[in-house]
């Protein structure tokens, strides 16, 4: 466990240290000179430009300006944005949002999405499977935005039943209606997936086991048949929530919510480097934990692939 | 239990069936598999079911814990301890399984769920169907269960999961499940046919005991005559869902009344009935093995050797039969004769060519003259593609024919396997177990090889089926006087077989030599046993054996 913990932990820094650099080479490789966006129409006299430059250690090389960016990460010093901000009290004040939002969108999509699941593959072909498959199918065709302005006039303007934008309502009002509408596409992969494991599971012999045995079936489908058809549903749901906390920008724009996703939009409109290299960091650390989470829970749920 | 509750129980039935008929509905259509069967079932008895595949045994036994499929249509009657399996509803059935009748299956590892520990699989029956036990009691109980299989350090197996159990093992932890609530029947539905036979030999000693201490009556579906000899008392046979004969197992076996029985006896294979003729001596040797290693690379660097120093070598119209149970190597050696296995050590030769020296295309060249057949038919052909096609596929490779002369020579290695030449254009899942396996003969012969080799080219057979490829094995090779290496895990087949026989263990050639000599008079223990655990197709030798091990 150990060994296999270790040799993890190392893939992951080496995929830490790519990727950011990637990105931060993208960033500051973007054609447009940040110094000059900063004058705005009037163009700023040489000797300001040659300061700012260095302020921001603009004129060293690539990989210099990388190593120095790494080295802030490691003492908490995730840069500062060219106006003068931290780069990490910014993100702080917008990471509860996304956060919420994500999370909220997470559990819509593990009880909905397990539970139509598991009633469809219960019994296949059936009208409720049918029905299922059909309206999973039609969410997913419609684009996220086209839901979310729908939503907006449906639930918002007509029935008023929840805000139209903006955070001022707090949890759960004010997040329920933009959490549907990005958990729907996750919701409707995750019922598929599910029923088709639940499927498998069923035809399995320990199953017939397990009728002979005796035992009730609100054991058998609750218990043994759950546990053993959600490990390839965890997965993808552990992946999932990575792209629920990175891809929140469009929603967080219908529905004008502070979050992480607009301070990234803002980012790249603005040409805020460090901001972008930034909030792409943080998403990279995201991803890669939930990586190894999910190595952990595949373990815990299933003995077979235990490391040793 | 006291001598007297026992013949009182003797004479009560804990299962009769009647008039039993189960049908498939299969797209509108009715399909039978199991017509107007009777039997009943005495407490204590052994009886079993015996048949080929496709005779309904399985589906009889299934019907009796109600365990078949919604689109089954079944008639009849069947009642265990008094309950009218087929009439209950769910919570009639509910009352049956598990506490008056208990299942076992044939694949252990599959009917337990892999999921949970073995001691959880065992004490959530009891949770169920004993509620008045406390959690303590439960887990002594199943302690308890463990030692009565008799599996070693019970406290410790109670804590594994099923893929940390050997096969032996997980089937015992299944039948601890079966008896956990007492049941007053066990079915057990070809228990042993997954296991090699030392284990099966294990298994069956463990129903014995279990009969004489708990009384269970056992329902014991299988397809081997020689376990019904060491099994039952009482035997129904079965054939394409009727019930041809029902006898006790010494009249079955002694003076079998239906025809069909006859036949099945006759088609079982027995050691010390082969008989060939000695070869010249001077034949050409076709494959040579000389202190041939095989290592697969196992985890952290460590190897894990499969074949250790085998040595042994085939001429011309000779067949050697390499015998092991599963890991034993043997199937890693058939693989490294055609390069698929990883030889770290040792030469093999073939046709006086040292395999090794040899470029790719050299290479490819020998393959042409080594012809293989697999284990599993119908996976072996590919489904997309006729059987002509499959049988000329070698041919085109190697030989540039003409269509006609092609098409000839697809319709003469039909006819050679005995299929008629008309059927080039069926595909493989038109074709039996059987037919199939005699498709994949013919393709492996199609190039005329010097060397075939047959890696469990009957394990998955019935019989009756195995008895006629085995036969056209025979004549095939007295005609074409090809070398052939038989892999097999069965003694009796290899007996009526082959000319040489090796012995391996754990990667070792433990005895090496004359058929007849290793057979009839094995010098190493482990020969022995492997012999002595084949359970024989006759109840009273089979008990002679069972009382004295030695007896042979």
């Amino acid at each position: 466990m150990i060994r296999y913990a270790s040799r993890r932990i190392l893939e992951l820094a080496i995929v830490f240290v790519g990727v950011t650099f990637l990105i931060y080479l993208m960033v500051f490789s973007l054609p447009g000179d940040p110094i000059a966006a900063l004058g705005g129409n009037r163009p700023l006299p040489d000797n300001v430009v040659a300061q700012l430059r260095d302020q921001y250690n603009l004129n060293d090389p690539i990989w210099l300006q990388y190593l120095r960016y790494i080295g802030g990460l490691f003492t908490g010093d995730l840069g500062t944005t060219f106006d003068g901000a931290s780069v990490s009290s910014r993100m702080a004040a917008r990471w509860p949002v996304t956060i919420t939002l994500a999370l909220t969108a997470w559990g819509i999509e593990i009880i909905i999405g397990i539970g139509l699941g598991l009633i469809a593959g219960l019994r296949p072909g059936g009208a409720v499977d049918r029905t299922i498959l059909t309206a999973t199918i039609i969410a997913t065709s419609i684009p996220v935005f086209v839901l979310g302005v729908a939503a907006q006039l449906l639930f918002g303007l007509q029935l008023g039943w929840f805000p139209v934008a903006g955070v001022s309502d707090g949890w759960p009002t004010a997040y329920l209606l933009p959490a549907v509408v990005i958990a729907v596409f996750g919701l409707a992969a995750v019922s598929r997936l599910m029923r088709g494991s639940v499927v498998d599971t069923m035809r399995s012999d320990f199953v017939r086991t397990l009728v002979a045995k005796g035992m009730p079936n609100s054991s058998i489908v609750g218990l043994h048949v759950l546990r053993n058809s959600v490990a390839p549903v965890l997965t993808f749901l552990a992946i999932d929530l990575g792209f629920l906390l990175g891809g929140t920008v469009v929603i967080e724009g219908i529905f004008n919510l502070p979050g992480i996703g607009q301070l990234l939009f803002d980012g790249i409109r603005t040409h805020e480097g460090p901001t972008v290299v930034g909030v792409g960091t943080a998403l990279i650390v995201i991803f890669l934990v939930i990586s190894v989470v999910v190595d952990l829970i595949n373990s815990a749920l299933d003995p077979r692939i235990r490391h040793d | 239990m006291t001598e007297k509750t026992m013949s009182e129980n003797q004479s009560t039935t804990v299962l009769s069936v009647r008039d039993l008929s189960v049908g498939f509905r299969v797209g509108g259509q009715l399909i039978e598999a199991v017509r107007c069967v009777n039997f009943d079932l005495a407490a204590g008895e052994a009886l079993a079911i015996v048949g080929e595949s496709g005779s309904g045994k399985s589906v009889t036994s299934l019907a009796a814990l109600g365990l078949l499929p919604p689109n089954a249509e079944i008639a009849g009657e069947i009642r265990i301890g008094g309950v009218d399996v087929i009439g209950a509803g769910p919570a009639g059935l509910a009352s049956v399984r598990g506490t008056l009748a208990a299942m076992i299956f044939q694949d252990p590892f599959g009917a337990l769920d892999p999921v949970f520990t073995v001691g959880y699989q065992l004490t959530e029956m009891l949770r169920h169907h004993r509620r008045e036990m406390s959690k303590q009691e439960r887990s002594q109980r199943a302690v308890e269960l463990l030692k009565l299989v008799e599996i070693p350090e019970p406290e410790v197996k109670l804590a594994s999961y099923p893929h940390q159990l050997s096969g032996g093992q997980a089937q015992r932890v299944m039948i601890a499940i079966a008896l956990a609530c007492d049941p007053a029947v066990l079915i057990a539905d070809e228990p042993t046919t997954a296991l090699d036979v030392t284990v099966q030999r294990d298994i069956l000693d463990v129903l014995h005991r279990l009969r004489e201490r708990l009384g269970t009556a056992i329902v014991m579906i299988t397809h081997d005559m020689g376990v019904v000899a060491d099994f039952a008392d009482r035997v129904v046979v079965m054939r394409d869902g009727r019930v041809e004969e029902t006898a006790p197992s010494r009249q079955l076996f002694s003076a079998p009344r239906a025809e069909y029985t006859r036949a099945l006896l006759a088609a079982v294979p027995r050691i010390g009935a082969g008989q060939r003729e000695h070869l010249p001596e001077d034949e050409r040797t076709v494959l040579e093995i000389e202190n041939l290693t095989v290592e697969y690379r196992g985890r952290r660097g460590r190897n894990i050797r499969s074949v250790d120093d085998v040595s042994f070598r085939i001429r011309e119209g000779e067949m050697l039969g390499l015998v092991g149970e599963s890991g034993s190597g043997k199937s890693s050696i058939g693989k490294s004769i055609i390069g698929l296995a990883p030889v770290s050590g040792g030469r093999i030769t073939i046709s006086g060519r040292d395999i090794s020296a040899l470029s790719r295309r050299e290479m490819r060249k020998l393959k042409s003259h080594i012809g293989f057949v697999f284990q599993n038919p119908s996976g072996a052909l590919d489904p997309r593609r006729t059987i002509g096609q499959a049988i000329a596929a070698p041919l085109r490779v190697h030989d540039s024919l003409t269509s006609a002369q092609l098409s000839d020579r697809v319709s003469k290695l039909l006819e050679s396997v005995e299929l008629p030449a008309h059927w080039s254009a069926r595909y493989p899942h038109e074709l039996s177990g059987g037919q199939s396996q005699r498709v994949s003969i013919a393709r492996a012969l199609a190039l005329d090889p010097s060397l075939l080799i047959a890696d469990e080219p009957t394990s998955a057979l019935d019989v009756s089926v195995q008895a006629t490829v085995l036969d056209l094995l025979r004549r095939l090779q007295h005609e074409l006087h090809f070398a052939c290496l038989f892999i097999s895990h069965d003694l009796a087949v290899v007996d009526s077989l082959c000319d040489q026989v090796l012995v391996l263990k754990e990667g070792v050639s433990v005895e090496h030599g004359e058929r007849s000599q290793i057979l009839s008079s094995p010098q190493h223990p482990y020969t022995h046993r492997l012999l002595s655990a084949v359970p024989y197709p006759d109840p009273d030798k089979q008990r002679r054996r069972r009382e004295d091990p030695l007896a042979g």
